[in-house]
């Protein structure tokens, strides 16, 4: 029923007449006739309005909970109003990348304005335009150190789940070896990375904070890669990186991450921002877009897509990385929404964060049956027994529209962001001693 | 206009927080950043109006005709944005439980159905979030499909000279040598030469019909067979599908797996770079390789499944969601008799403006194109000094964003213009006009092609300092 198309059916007439052929059959006379489709089978096309029906009706079978305890690798923070107001703007939306750059300086220079911040996040020199998310960014960062010499990669089991998985897929396509680096105490084991580490490890990669939310000791992983000529990879959270030693003062190569926290909504997992920074030394080696300052010929300040050689478009075959476009209206979401928060809104968030986790884990933690799993110091998760399965406690906590921690191995692990009042957690710590109680 | 580092002073910003409710605690010292990170600190008022001059200088399809070829500029119907943002999606925590995100499961059901049925394909998965993307999860559901069968021979995946760049560099990160063929005088696959090249060796072939000339591979059939016939796989490349939706399958021609760019024929905004989707479909043998999370019809309603012989995941949880719903609004709106109208309203306006240029312009391969053509600025550059980038350059003068140059590779000066089925007669008659009073400005005073543009925000830039002495973040 619907298209998009302007022309009319005299126009159409028009247009076949000018090309000289009489029907739009001979637009297709180089197609096998064998081959051509009788009919899709699919359904009929259907007005605007009712689509509009038929998608909000697919959403509302979706619950949004009031109350959200889980993260486990999408976060749940405040967007700011103005961020969605700004990345909504049609230019940013419909534009593609900015390969004209006389018509493009807007979203170069945000890009540009996006790198400093994601310097300015991990204290490293150099950022790319952004990657498609924080695991595939892990996955390259990885790339970036394999060289003809060294082709393992150690991984702390320490680290997402899903990153791990994803690391280990390209790794399947390029020929890397992936050892995991077991976990201790809801981190990296030091002690069996020292160990397995040897002459043929290019990289180390490990979360701060871990999976199990805690903090890790990144200086001491850099330092053990370091010692055997490995590249310490960070994987960072960018709240959490607002806080804790940035991946430049633990002495990181490379810092990747996923950016969502920073202005975009859960979104049932995308689109979502992975971001990659670099040292100086290793800035030819960052895959991805990179937009540079200049001059026009006029001597006027604008910006380009620069070091171009590194990519597939020059390079074909020899390219380190295929990525091209990915997520840059996602890298404008987290520029705008560092812009908005500014210094003082980013401690504020981390620091709302650090407090109401600490004391969502000492009133939970108090409740019988749900003591920490690990002692370390945290961020915003962390990980608690259960007495009685997470199954049974979940739905109860569903019943009262709170979206619980996510099960992990030993127990459950926790998310609180400033998006938790603390009557939330007060609730949240009743409804787990009426489950505990009745075990 | 300056950097919104360059508008910042310290004490401004904008209150977003409220007060700790609960008790404060420090990050121990031992922990803490030495460095604080400097973000700007600006008012509200002014981070508004910072970002709207920034959106007018940029030029997006709703700014004007955006022919750049490969890429697909349609119109971007703004129902699918609405839709993308309702809360009932974007308010979804991507680890709830099954039975309280069967909407967002539906969504990724119903539309691999439609975009099955569209390409000819057995499953698909909408994990890879761009066309790149998509491709090296293709390869590697070949790689994985010849190793489970013992052919660990097969490391060699043939790339005609005409394709993409992503085409060769994708087969090198999935672990694969690259063979490049050279294409026949029509711009189409040399049978001979891909006959010489595939043997025991062949995983497969990468393919895009129409091919980045325009052209419709009438030998596609043949074409298929041969790599079959040695034991390789066929790849279709789907940048070039708004060609063809509706009208033929590759799963016909006989591919065997498949990417599509959401963000291209699907319509779904392409954001100044992305987000996009690089969904990958395949046929029956290589279904049980897919990515982790494939979301499937379960009784009455929707569950996750994963491959029995996956390759694992390209990406946290299930791909740009956002996106998928986009091109679900726009596959409903369409329909089955939208789907190939719009093909063909994409072939009919690139012919028409073919046609209308032909005059004027030298078309390489000027016959009947698909969704795209090729003009060459070969001769004028070698008889005036006048070239493909100075007419580029000349168009934005107008407003209108040039066409892809420089590539294809195989033709010299090339300008590939790709209209979309979205842009009126009004418009391509307005835009022939003016390209061909640029034709007759470069005859008439060639020197001045180099000084274009005028007029807009800034001129033409200087790419070589800027990549000889890398200034990537300001200096605080």
């Amino acid at each position: 029923m619907g298209n998009y198309i302007p022309s009319t059916e005299d126009e159409r007439a028009e247009m076949l007449k000018a090309i000289g052929i009489s029907s739009t059959d001979e637009l297709y006379s180089a197609v096998p006739s064998q081959m051509k489709v009788k009919k899709l089978n699919i359904p009929s096309g259907m007005a605007e309005l009712t689509v509009d029906q038929k998608v909000r009706a697919m959403a509302a079978k979706n619950k949004v909970f009031g109350t959200i305890f889980r993260g486990a690798g999408a976060y749940n923070h405040y967007i700011p109003s103005i961020v969605k107001e700004v990345t909504g703007k049609e230019e940013f939306l419909t534009a593609y990348t900015p390969y004209q750059a006389e018509i493009s300086q807007g979203i170069l220079q945000n890009i540009f304005e996006y790198q400093t911040m994601i310097c300015e996040l991990t204290g490293m020199d150099v950022s790319n335009a952004s990657v498609y998310d924080g695991a595939s960014a892990a996955a390259e960062g990885v790339a970036m150190c394999v060289d003809r010499k060294r082709k393992k990669a150690l991984v702390s089991a320490a680290s997402n789940p899903m990153v791990i998985q994803t690391i280990k897929t390209y790794c399947f396509g390029s020929g890397t070896e992936v050892v995991l680096v077991p976990a201790k105490d809801g981190k990296t084991d030091m002690e069996a990375l020292s160990g397995m580490i040897d002459q043929n490890t290019a990289c180390v990669y490990l979360h701060q904070p871990s999976y199990f939310g805690q903090i890790e000791d990144c200086s001491q992983a850099a330092e053990i890669a370091h010692n055997a000529g490995a590249k310490l990879i960070m994987g960072v959270n960018p709240i959490a990186a607002i806080a804790l030693k940035s991946a430049r003062e633990c002495g990181a190569d490379v810092a990747v991450g996923e950016g969502q926290p920073l202005g975009m909504p859960l979104s049932f997992g995308g689109p979502y921002l992975g971001f990659m920074a670099t040292t100086h030394d290793m800035m030819r080696k960052l895959p991805g877009r990179i937009v540079g300052e200049t001059k026009d010929v006029d001597g006027k300040r604008a910006f380009v897509l620069t070091l171009q050689a590194r990519e597939q478009h020059i390079r074909r075959e020899k390219a380190s990385s295929n990525i091209c476009s990915n997520q840059a209206l996602c890298a404008m979401t987290a520029a705008v929404y560092l812009t908005t928060m500014g210094t003082e809104g980013m401690e504020k968030v981390a620091e709302l964060c650090y407090s109401k986790a600490r004391y969502a884990a000492k009133e939970i933690s108090a409740v019988k049956g749900f003591e920490l799993v690990y002692t370390g110091d945290f961020f915003n998760e962390f990980v608690t027994k259960t007495p009685c399965g997470s199954e049974k406690l979940l739905a109860k906590l569903e019943e009262n529209d709170i979206l619980g921690g996510y099960p992990v191995e030993g127990g459950i692990l926790w998310c609180v962001t400033e998006m938790n009042s603390k009557e939330q957690i007060d609730k949240l710590t009743a409804l787990l001693k009426e489950v505990a109680s009745c075990n | 206009m300056q950097l919104s580092f360059e508008k910042s002073r310290a004490g401004r910003g904008c209150s977003m927080m409220p007060a700790c409710d609960v008790p404060v605690s420090e990050v121990p010292a031992s922990l803490r950043r030495v460095t604080a990170a400097r973000f700007p600190q600006m008012a509200e008022v002014d981070i508004s109006r910072h970002y709207t001059e920034l959106m007018k200088r940029t030029h997006g399809v709703n700014d004007g005709f955006y022919p750049l070829g490969s890429c697909t500029m349609k119109y971007n119907p703004k129902l699918n944005d609405e839709m993308a943002v309702l809360p009932g999606f974007t308010g979804i925590h991507p680890l709830q439980p099954e039975h309280t995100v069967q909407g967002c499961l539906e969504v990724l059901a119903t539309l691999e159905s439609y975009l099955d049925e569209i390409t000819g394909m057995k499953a698909m998965t909408f994990q890879p979030a761009a066309g790149a993307h998509g491709e090296f999860t293709g390869l590697l559901l070949i790689k994985a499909y010849h190793e489970s069968r013992g052919d660990v021979k097969r490391d060699k995946i043939i790339v005609p000279d005409t394709a993409h760049g992503t085409n060769p560099a994708s087969s090198t990160m999935a672990g694969f040598k690259v063979i490049s063929i050279p294409s026949n005088e029509d711009g189409c696959v040399d049978l001979d030469k891909l006959r010489s090249v595939v043997g025991e060796d062949t995983a497969g072939l990468m393919l895009t019909n129409p091919n980045t000339v325009g052209i419709f591979d009438k030998n596609i059939l043949e074409i298929t067979k041969i790599v079959h016939e040695a034991g390789g796989l066929n790849y279709y490349d789907g940048a070039n599908l708004n060609a063809i939706m509706g009208i033929v399958r590759p799963g016909d021609m006989g591919f065997d797996v498949i990417h599509l760019n959401l963000h291209k024929t699907f319509s779904t905004p392409h954001g100044g770079g992305g987000p996009g989707s690089g969904a990958v479909g395949c046929k029956e043998d290589l279904a049980k390789f897919l990515p982790l999370y494939q979301a499937v019809k379960d009784g009455e309603g929707y569950a996750f499944r994963n491959a029995e012989r996956s390759i694992g995941s390209v990406k946290e949880f299930y791909g740009n969601f956002g996106i998928v719903v986009r091109a679900l609004c726009y596959c409903m709106v369409l329909g089955a008799e939208g789907i190939p109208e719009t093909s063909t309203n994409a072939v009919l306006n690139a012919n028409y403006l073919r046609v209308l240029l032909q005059d004027t312009y030298k078309i390489a391969f000027n016959n009947i194109c698909m969704h795209e053509f090729v003009i060459t600025m070969e001769d004028m550059k070698k008889e005036i000094g006048v070239s493909a980038l100075d007419i580029a350059k000349a168009l934005l003068d107008y407003g209108v964003h040039p066409p892809t140059i420089y590539f294809p590779l195989l033709v010299e000066e090339a300008m590939m213009y790709e209209p979309t089925e979205t842009e009126s007669k009004d418009t391509l008659d307005h835009v022939a006009e003016i390209l061909k009073e640029i034709y007759a400005k470069a005859e008439a005073d060639p020197a001045s092609m180099h000084n274009c543009p005028l007029t807009t925000p800034v001129r033409r830039l200087d790419e070589v300092g800027a990549a000889r002495n890398p200034v990537l973040k300001f200096a605080f």
